[in-house]
């Protein structure tokens, strides 16, 4: 084994476990250290391969560099951080260090050079996010068990898929596939679980939400975007992608505007925005490529901090749910402006992170003449100003006062909400900071007058719906059931019912042999017992005739 | 809490007038601006006069009741599962 250079996904893995062990201020450096060393080290990686590791007879490459794995280690760390500071404040270690070994494997992932190293990280990562669901207390314990086994499942996929491909190539590189092969389907697949593709996207609103106040805002970031970024790296220009983004934009958009619990609105808006990123990757020009990855870094400071947002209102209040909240704006100023900076960010306002990278994905829809795509995905971006734009902050911080007073949260989650804000706010006004990273030269300006006319006039008038609908859009006090059905309803069901068909099934034969028993014993008894004819005991007398009938029957016999 | 002169100004009634006017005044002029700023459609339908504010508004109309669809049939109480 040669080492070159720290790893920098194990760097953040291993400094993680030692949270467990510190306590006071030396936890609090460690996690504010800790992501800011990891991005040091990532901007140092050099192009190609920085670190080759030999396992089982096969040469894998822990750690290759290159712009687009840069990319995603850069977001992933600045994430890292930004989630330490907002979390600083949670007692939880066990929370804390499963989010660090979560945001490590995912860096390690990126940086993956073959399949093995890639499927490696790929599982370590389920566990640490395993860990952060479980952490959400005893209400999360179930959610974080279906979700395991949800991830468990994907892996299997992905490892059959891997094993296949390996043994089809000879080889173990990750490189750009065509899905021609069933193992590569079955990679795919692998890859479109943890994206929260439709059908499979049920995992992410089931147990996301259950995570603590802070572990949704990291767990918000890593799962679903290492995803893109296999899909961008494993199968760029898959048509079948768009189908599958459009299905997720439109699912999470419908999903949205029926729940009523916060953070349920903010996950389903989750699988509605990697949706943009999917289609992006289906259609698979360079254009369309950058504004998946472009999108993918704007969309891990959003979320994040739009999660945060609701996560402070969870720390301060309690609640989840839109009919119990309402009315705060008054007394947490800061988490409703950072919420609503979060909110336009998401909805791709002029001057924000969205604006510059999501119309990238719309304009390269254009450019190949996909005009059905590119007209869904207009109706998907206003979709998005209605589910998330308009609707997560006015049901949480304005519509109706809840009577509820608290104030914004302690300084550390504050800190992380400004940061966050700001940097949606800085890439909205100079692109040129993230256009200079993405992984294909970027000819594209985003603020022409008839762009940002467009947009404007698109989310206002979408703003207008909402507000001219919102008799139709009032919260109650109810669920929309998702294909988690078949898992948390219909198996259970199924199984009690073979359960019961099973147990009466048992009941008769039971039955059957116990009467069959009795009669057997029964005659046994009338025969053998002690009043049976073959169990009474036999006089002298008669023993006597016998014998001499027999003695009588053989001197016939040998006088014949 | 009342709507009274003591609440926040946001939510006293003429607040909300005064921003719903202001809203559409707004609305009204990106309308009109599209007869200034020249588009470059890409397809047929772009091309039509204020597309992104007409097809924005249908858009939400159309997803908000194609929800209450798929919600009158799977909707359920929000204790569903818990049972």
């Amino acid at each position: 084994m040669t080492l070159e250079l720290l790893p920098p996904g194990l760097v953040l893995m291993a400094g993680g476990l030692l949270l467990l062990a510190v306590r006071g201020l030396a936890r609090s450096a460690l996690l504010l250290l800790l992501p800011l060393l990891t991005l040091v080290l990532i901007w140092q990686l050099p192009d190609g391969v920085a670190l080759g590791a030999s396992f089982l007879g096969n040469d894998l490459t822990i750690v290759k560099a290159d712009r687009l794995s840069r990319l995603f280690g850069t977001i992933f760390a600045i994430m890292a951080f930004g989630w330490g500071l907002f979390a600083l404040n949670q007692p939880r270690s066990a929370e804390l260090a499963g989010g660090y070994f979560y945001a490590g494997s995912a860096i390690s992932v990126v940086f993956a050079g073959d399949l093995i190293t890639l499927f490696i990280n790929w599982e370590l990562m389920a566990i640490g996010s395993t860990i952060v669901v479980w952490c959400g207390g005893q209400a999360a314990a179930g959610a974080a068990l279906r979700y395991a086994a949800v991830h468990i499942l994907g892996g299997v996929l992905l490892m059959a898929g891997i094993a296949g491909e390996i043994t089809a190539t000879g080889s173990i590189a990750f490189n750009a596939m065509a899905a021609d092969t069933l193992p590569r389907w079955l990679m795919l697949c692998g890859f479109l679980i943890n994206a929260g593709a439709v059908p499979f996207s049920a995992w992410l609103p089931d147990a996301y939400p259950e995570a603590s106040w802070s572990g949704m805002a990291v767990l918000s970031a890593f799962t679903t975007k290492t995803a893109v970024y296999v899909l961008l790296r494993g199968f760029p220009g898959t048509d079948i992608l768009i189908y599958i983004g459009l299905a997720m934009i439109f699912y999470g958009i419908v999903y949205a505007i029926l729940e009523n619990d916060m953070r349920r609105i903010l996950a389903y808006s989750i699988v509605n925005q990697v949706g943009f990123m999917v289609v992006g990757i289906g259609i698979g020009t360079e254009m369309a490529l950058n504004g998946a990855a472009a999108h993918a870094f704007a969309h891990i400071i959003y979320k994040a901090l739009l999660v945060m947002s609701a996560g402070s209102v969870l720390y301060m209040t309690g609640k989840r749910k839109c009919t119990d909240l309402g009315g705060l704006f008054r007394t947490m100023p800061l988490t409703t402006l950072c919420g609503i900076i979060g909110a336009l960010s998401i909805s791709s306002f002029p001057l924000t992170s969205g604006f510059i990278s999501k119309s990238m994905i719309s304009e390269a829809a254009a450019n190949q003449h996909l005009a059905l795509v590119w007209v869904l995905l207009a109706a998907g971006s206003a979709g998005v100003f209605l589910h998330a734009g308009i609707k997560f902050p006015w049901f949480v911080f304005f519509q109706k006062d809840s009577g509820l007073r608290p104030p914004d949260p302690p300084w550390n989650m504050r800190a992380a909400m400004i940061l966050f804000s700001a940097i949606c706010i800085g890439l909205g006004i100079l692109p040129g900071l993230l256009y200079a990273l993405l992984p294909f030269p970027v000819d594209y300006v985003p603020y022409t007058a008839s762009h940002v006319l467009s947009q404007l006039q698109l989310l206002l008038f979408s703003g207008l719906a909402f507000f001219l609908l919102l008799s139709w859009l009032k919260r109650t006090l109810t669920i929309t059931l998702d294909t988690d059905w078949f898992y948390r309803r219909l198996g259970p069901r199924v199984f009690a019912g073979l359960d019961r068909v099973a147990d009466s099934l048992w009941q008769s034969l039971a039955g059957g042999f116990a009467t069959f028993a009795a009669a057997v014993n029964r005659g046994l008894h009338r025969h053998h017992g002690p009043e049976g004819s073959l169990g009474r005991s036999w006089p002298t007398g008669t023993m006597a005739f016998w014998t001499t009938v027999m003695l009588a029957a053989y001197l016939i016999l040998t006088s014949i | 809490m009342s709507n009274g002169e003591h609440d926040h100004w946001l939510v006293r009634p003429q607040s909300i007038r005064r921003l719903w006017i202001a809203f559409i005044a707004i609305l009204a002029l990106l309308v009109a601006l599209d007869l200034v700023v020249g588009h470059h459609p890409h397809f047929g339908i772009d091309g039509i006069f204020g597309f992104s504010a007409w097809y924005g508004f249908l858009a939400c109309v159309v997803l908000v009741i194609a929800a209450k669809a798929w919600g009158a049939l799977f909707k359920r109480t929000d204790t569903y599962y818990d049972a």
